[in-house]
C-alpha cells in the first residue's frame, strides 16, 4: 500500500512537472513542422513567465496574467518571424538572440517596476494564481483504496493549465494530421516550393505557425510563474525550453511520441526528487549526488540507445525564397 | 547587548593593526551571493543589516549581486580598487574569492560570512546554525500530528547538513520515534533559486505523510512555504524571519542574524574597532534564534513556547549539547 501510494504520488508529480515541457514542445512542433527552427522557446517562455507574474501581481488576476503572457510570447514569435520569414535571417541566431535578450530583460524590468531584485511580487491573493482544482468528491474518494487515490491525486487537484496541456496533445495531432491547415503546415516544412506552386502563401503559413508557437509558449510561461510557483524569479525556465526541444527531437516531431518524451523527462526528474534519502530494497540509501545526476544519465542513455533515427522536417532552417 | 560585548576583547589590538580611515572616505561594500538580495532569506537579512547601517550612520554602501560564479572575484577586485574600506562577502561560496582578493589588497578589510579564511585582513563570521535548527526541530515535532516531519535543504554542502543534523536532533529530542524526511535541492548554487523544485520536494514529503517542513534553501524555500500553504500544512522559515510570508502556515523561522553581523562589521570598521579573526555566533550571542511574533502566535502554543525556551536556556547554559556536523 505504501509503495502504491508512492507510485501514484510520483505519477502525479510527473504530470505537474511535464506540463510546461509538453506545452513548449508542442509549440516547437508547430514552428519546426513549418520549417522554422524554434530555438527561441526558452526565451519566449521566460518572457511569458515574467509577463504573467508581473501582470497578475499588478491586476490581481491570473487570467489577465495569462493573456499578457500570450501577448508577450506572440510578440517575440513575431519578431523571430519578421527576421527569419520576411527577411530570411538565420533562424538559430534569431532564436538565440531572443532568448539572450529576455534573460536580461525580465529581471531588469522587474527590478525597475517592483524593486525586488529581479523578481515579481509574491502572488498570494485570491485569483492571482492558477491553483489546483479539486474534482468533486476528491477528498472522500481518497478513502477508497485503489481507484480512489488515483482519482484524488492523479486526476484531481491539478491546475487548469495542466488539463489544457493534456487536451492539447490530441488536439495538436488532429490539427496536424486531420485538417487542411495541418497538411499545408507539414508540406511547407517539407517542400515549400510545392506549396507555393499550389498557390498558397509559404510565408503566411509560417507566420501562422510561429504565432501558434507563441501562444503555446505563453501558456507554458504562465504555468511556470502563476501555477507551479508564485511569481517570476530570474532564470525560472532553467533550461526547460531546451529540454522541450530535446523532447521534440526525441519524439520525432510527432505529438504523441513528444508527449511520451516529455513525460519521461518529467518522470526522471520527479523520481530524482523522491528517491533522495529513501532506502531501496537491496541497495539501501543511494547517495544524493547520484540521484541528482540520474535524470541526465537516463536521458543520455535513452537518447543514445533507444530513440532510433529522428528525421527532421526537410526544409527546416531554410528560409524560403520565391524566385529560386 | 551580549553580541557587542563578545566583540570587546578584540577591540584593543585592532586599531593598531589597521589604521582607521577618516570617516569621510569610509566606503563600505557588500557582495551578495546567489539568490540575490531579495531572496526573503539569507541575502535579504544581510541587505537589511546594510540598510540599517546606512540609515543610522548616513554612510552609503556599495553593493554587488552575483549572477554567475566568475563575477565574485571581479566584483571584489573592482570594489577594492575603487577604494572600498571594508568588503562584506555573504556566503560560503565567496571564500576562495575573498582569499585571493584579500591577499592582493592587504589594506582592505574583508568580512566573510559563513566560511573561514585565515588572513590578517579577513574576519570570518560563522553561526552555530545547529542550535536554531534544533529548536525548530523541537517546534516541528511538537506541532506535528502525524509524527513525520520534513527538511528541504538547498545546495548539498556541510553548512546545510549542519542545519539538517541539528533539526533531526531537535525532532528526536521531543519525539524519539518521529520520522524525518530529508531532501537536498541540488549540488550547484542554482539550488538556492529554484522555488518550483522546492515546491515539488515539499509536495513529495507531504505525500509521504509529513505535516511540517523546515527549509534551509534560500529562495528555493519560497516554493516550499508556498506548497505548505497550498496544502494546508506547516513550514518553518530560515535565515530571515519569514513568519510574515504566510501567517498561520509558517510555524516559526530559524533566524540567523546575518543583518547584525553585517551591521556590526560595517560599524566596527567605521569606528576603527574592526578585528580580523574568527567570530562564532550562537544562541548565547543572540546571533541565531527562533522567531515568535504576531504572525505565528496562533500556531505556537504556550506549552510549546515553554519547552522551546527551556531548551534554549539549557543550550545557552551548556546543559544541552547539540552536535555539530563535521564534513568528512
Amino acid at each position: 500500500m505504501e509503495t502504491y501510494t508512492l507510485i501514484v504520488l510520483l505519477l502525479a508529480a510527473t504530470i505537474r512537472v511535464a506540463t510546461p515541457l509538453v506545452l513548449a514542445a508542442l509549440a516547437g512542433m508547430f514552428s519546426e513542422r513549418a520549417g522554422v527552427i524554434d530555438l527561441g522557446l526558452e526565451g519566449k517562455m521566460l518572457g511569458a513567465a515574467f509577463a504573467a507574474g508581473a501582470v497578475s501581481a499588478i491586476s490581481g488576476s491570473a487570467w489577465l496574467g495569462l493573456l499578457a503572457a500570450i501577448a508577450t510570447a506572440v510578440f517575440f514569435a513575431l519578431v523571430i518571424g519578421y527576421a527569419c520569414i520576411t527577411h530570411r535571417g538565420n533562424q538559430v541566431v534569431a532564436g538565440m538572440a531572443i532568448t539572450i535578450m529576455v534573460v536580461g530583460l525580465g529581471p531588469t524590468l522587474a527590478l525597475a517596476w517592483f524593486n525586488l531584485g529581479g523578481q515579481t511580487p509574491q502572488l498570494d491573493g485570491p485569483g492571482q494564481r492558477f491553483v489546483g482544482l479539486a474534482w468533486p468528491w476528491a477528498q472522500s474518494a481518497r478513502e477508497v483504496p485503489f481507484p480512489g487515490l488515483v482519482y484524488a491525486e492523479l486526476l484531481s487537484g491539478h491546475s487548469l493549465i495542466v488539463y489544457f496541456a493534456a487536451a492539447l496533445v490530441p488536439l495538436s495531432a488532429w490539427v496536424l494530421y486531420r485538417t487542411r491547415f495541418g497538411l499545408r503546415l507539414r508540406a511547407v516544412g517539407e517542400n515549400p516550393h510545392a506549396v507555393d506552386t499550389a498557390g498558397i502563401s509559404v510565408n503566411g503559413l509560417r507566420y501562422r505557425a510561429v504565432i501558434i508557437s507563441g501562444v503555446l509558449c505563453g501558456v507554458a510561461g504562465a504555468s511556470l510563474s502563476t501555477a507551479a510557483s508564485s511569481g517570476f524569479v530570474r532564470d525560472m525556465t532553467a533550461g526547460k525550453g531546451y529540454l522541450a526541444l530535446a523532447a521534440l527531437i526525441f519524439g520525432k516531431w510527432k505529438p504523441w511520441p513528444t508527449l511520451g518524451a516529455c513525460l519521461l523527462f518529467a518522470f526522471t526528474d520527479a523520481l530524482a526528487v523522491r528517491l533522495q534519502g529513501v532506502a531501496l530494497p537491496l541497495v539501501g540509501v543511494i547517495p544524493v549526488q547520484f540521484i541528482l545526476a540520474l535524470p541526465y544519465v537516463l536521458t543520455v542513455l535513452l537518447l543514445a540507445g533507444f530513440v532510433g533515427k529522428a528525421v527532421a522536417p526537410h526544409a527546416i532552417g531554410v528560409p524560403y525564397a520565391k524566385e529560386k | 547587548m551580549k553580541f557587542a560585548r563578545s566583540l570587546l576583547p578584540f577591540i584593543g589590538a585592532l586599531v593598531l593593526a589597521i589604521p582607521a580611515r577618516a570617516a569621510a572616505d569610509f566606503q563600505p561594500a557588500i557582495v551578495f551571493d546567489f539568490g540575490g538580495k531579495f531572496d526573503r532569506s539569507f541575502n535579504q537579512s544581510a541587505s537589511e543589516g546594510a540598510e540599517r547601517f546606512k540609515k543610522d550612520t548616513g554612510v552609503a554602501y556599495r553593493e554587488f549581486e552575483i549572477t554567475n560564479a566568475a563575477q565574485r572575484e571581479q566584483a571584489m577586485t573592482q570594489l577594492a580598487k575603487r577604494g572600498a574600506s571594508i568588503i562584506v562577502a555573504i556566503g560560503f561560496t565567496q571564500a576562495s574569492a575573498v582569499e585571493k582578493v584579500a591577499k592582493q589588497f592587504p589594506q582592505v578589510r574583508f568580512t566573510l560570512i559563513d566560511a573561514v579564511v585565515d588572513l590578517p585582513n579577513v574576519q570570518s563570521v560563522n553561526f552555530r546554525e545547529q542550535e536554531s535548527a534544533f529548536l525548530c526541530g523541537m517546534a516541528a515535532a511538537l506541532a506535528s500530528k502525524s509524527g513525520k516531519v520534513g527538511f528541504v535543504g538547498g545546495m548539498d554542502i556541510p553548512l546545510i547538513r549542519k542545519f539538517a543534523l541539528g533539526y533531526v536532533e531537535g525532532v528526536h529530542f521531543v519525539n524519539p520515534s518521529a520520522e524525518v524526511f530529508q531532501n537536498m535541492t541540488g549540488t550547484t548554487p542554482a539550488a538556492w533559486g529554484d522555488p518550483t523544485k522546492g515546491a515539488e520536494l515539499a509536495k513529495s514529503q507531504f505525500g509521504r505523510g509529513a505535516d511540517v517542513i523546515f527549509h534551509a534553501a534560500g529562495a528555493t524555500g519560497i516554493g516550499v512555504m508556498q506548497a505548505a500553504k497550498d496544502a494546508g500544512k506547516l513550514s518553518i522559515g530560515c535565515d530571515s524571519n519569514q513568519n510574515y510570508l504566510h501567517p498561520g502556515s509558517v510555524l516559526t523561522s530559524a533566524i540567523k542574524r546575518v543583518d547584525v553581523a553585517v551591521y556590526k562589521s560595517f560599524d566596527a570598521a567605521r569606528l576603527g574597532t574592526w578585528q580580523a579573526g574568527q567570530v562564532v555566533l550562537g544562541l548565547a550571542e543572540q546571533g541565531i534564534d527562533y522567531s515568535l511574533d504576531e504572525f505565528n502566535r496562533k500556531v505556537i502554543t504556550p506549552e510549546m513556547e515553554k519547552r522551546l525556551n527551556q531548551a534554549k536556556a539549557d543550550i545557552i547554559a551548556g546543559k544541552l549539547k547539540v552536535s555539530e556536523y563535521k564534513a568528512q
